[in-house]
């Protein structure tokens, strides 16, 4: 659905130049849930990026059904990490919301039943006529998946989106993603940089080695689709899986596959 | 439950701190114009160039209820905000659009930069030639005035929006002239009043200056201009120029209520909830 193919990022030119990305390979299928994880500074942001549309990559492609993205395509929705920059302040929680969907020419019903929906989802029903700025942060990113979902994209990049949520909340916030991500059969490209998140959303898990960035390994989660934040977690596969990503992460090199081995 | 208190009794006692600073003002005032009584009766100023104030005080309270002298305000303020009004309809939109094209903008500012040093003062004659001495002469010289504060402050706005704010849009595909209306605007819009605000203070000032300096036929200024010209109206000269300071006064009152109300979900807390 989604393709990375030999994609590269370089910024700058000359001496002054920064390769971010240095090859990147990987698909993701429709209704999966890949999570993309690395070493800080990794250049995930940039990755996302380019995955988006919001940047061309300066080599290699990315392509959206076979086609090449030159700019976001339509069916595409980013949650960003920075929720209380990329809500509208001005807007209502419902009026966020609402924003995207005005280009889609909806019947007036159904844009009504997109955003109760959505809100609901989420658990923001009683919260419809409030500013953001009135909202905790946690809270703040669910109008922000509210708005992503009521926008129905066939796939949600989210950009490292819990991470300055606190830890009760952000797991609130993991179990709402995996259960939009069943209700809308939504495919979900997930950048993080907690190893346990990683692994517990994700169906595939991408590890990224440090800038110059590549794929340092593809890890399947052989978890069962129901997952618990407790019970899932006290998995031995679980806590294997965990322990081989956070090792992949620490050293790349000594992991065995042959994509690490070109990258020496 | 405690958060909420210790809010309402932060927000009282913000009340009653700017109580405090009004009622400290009133003193300021009320020793001011005893000052400037006492120096007049004792004789310290000569009561020909400044009469008693109370006398003043007392010609100012009449003056909101004479007919006459308020038909001459309302020919100055309707100048006055016309005038705001055209410079916010040609400023808002161009600040708008050169704040948000860097190259554009970069085009622009050397015909800025050479028009905004004028003083709208200078171009009184040049205005009387082109319009005569009503109040279309009025409402440029407040346009030309008025327009560089907005104008500016639009810019800055525009400057200074959430470059996620533009990511988000891009990402949903929000058509350009959108962005410009439904992010770029709202998101400025402190700035362009804070703008608005500025100007309309210099929108009454360059009305008056202009009735004043160009013997209009009426408004506030061409009113003073005859009292001061019969000579012995001494406290009506006085009187109208306390009352310009009021509306000026009033004017700014009204416009930060305004803002206030307006740009409300500026002020919220984070994490109320």
């Amino acid at each position: 659905m989604l393709t990375a193919n030999h994609l590269s990022h370089t910024y700058g030119s000359g001496a002054g130049a920064h390769a971010a990305l240095a090859d990147i390979d990987f698909t993701v299928e429709q209704g999966e849930l890949v999570s993309i994880v690395g070493p800080s500074g990794c250049g995930k942001t940039t990755l996302l990026r380019t995955l988006s549309g919001l940047m061309r990559p300066t080599g290699g492609s990315v392509t959206f059904h076979g086609d090449e993205i030159v700019e976001v395509p339509t069916g595409l929705a980013m949650v960003f990490q920075d929720y209380s920059r990329s809500l509208y302040p001005w807007l209502t929680v419902e009026d966020n919301v609402r924003f995207p969907l005005r280009r889609l020419h909806l019947p007036k019903e159904e844009l009504r039943s997109r955003i109760d929906e959505a809100l609901a989802a989420v658990g923001l029903t009683g919260h419809a006529a409030k500013y953001p700025g009135q909202l905790s942060g946690g809270m703040q990113q669910r109008v922000a998946i509210a708005r992503a979902l009521a926008y129905r994209p066939e796939i949600l990049l989210m950009d490292e989106p819990f991470a300055s949520i606190d830890a009760q909340t952000r797991e609130d916030l993991e179990d709402l993603v995996l259960e939009v991500k069943q209700r809308f059969s939504m495919t979900i490209i997930f950048v993080t940089h907690d190893i346990d998140e990683s692994v517990y959303l994700a169906d595939r898990v991408v590890v990224l080695s440090k800038p110059p960035t590549r794929v340092v390994t593809i890890l399947d989660v052989p978890l069962p689709g129901e997952r618990d934040q407790i019970s899932t977690k006290e998995l031995p596969e679980f806590i294997r899986l965990r322990g081989e990503v956070a090792r992949l992460i620490r050293h790349p090199r000594d992991a065995q596959e042959p994509v690490a081995a070109a990258a020496g | 439950m405690s958060a909420i208190t210790s809010r309402m009794v932060r927000k009282q006692s913000g009340r009653r701190r700017a109580g405090g600073r009004v009622g400290r003002g009133i003193v300021g005032v009320a020793v001011a114009v005893l000052a400037a009584q006492l120096l007049s009766v004792s004789g310290a100023i000569s009561p020909t160039s400044l009469p008693p104030m109370f006398e003043v005080l007392g010609s100012t309270g009449h003056l909101f209820v004479d007919p006459s002298f308020l038909r001459e305000v309302l020919a100055t303020i309707q100048a006055a905000v016309t005038g705001l009004a055209i410079a916010t309809a040609i400023a808002v939109p161009a600040g708008l659009v050169l704040g948000s094209f860097r190259l554009l903008n970069q085009a622009a500012s050397a015909v800025v930069e050479f028009l905004r040093p004028i003083p709208s003062v200078a171009l009184i004659p040049l205005a009387i030639l082109l319009f005569g001495q009503g109040a279309q002469m009025k409402v440029s010289l407040v346009v030309y005035a008025s327009v560089w504060p907005i104008f500016f402050n639009t810019i800055y706005g525009v400057r200074d929006v959430e470059p996620l704010a533009k990511e988000t849009a891009r990402i949903f595909r929000i058509p350009p002239l959108r962005v410009l209306t439904h992010v770029l605007l709202p998101s400025a819009a402190p700035f362009v009043a804070t703008g608005i605000r500025v100007a309309a203070a210099i929108a009454l000032i360059v009305t008056i200056s202009a009735e004043l300096l160009a013997g209009s036929a009426d408004g506030l200024g061409a009113w003073i201009l005859r009292m001061s010209s019969g000579g012995a109206n001494l406290a009506l000269v006085y009187a109208g120029t306390i009352f310009a300071g009021l509306l000026g006064l009033v004017v700014n009152w009204l416009l930060v209520r305004g803002e206030q109300r307006l740009f409300r979900w500026r002020r919220e807390g984070v994490g109320a909830a």
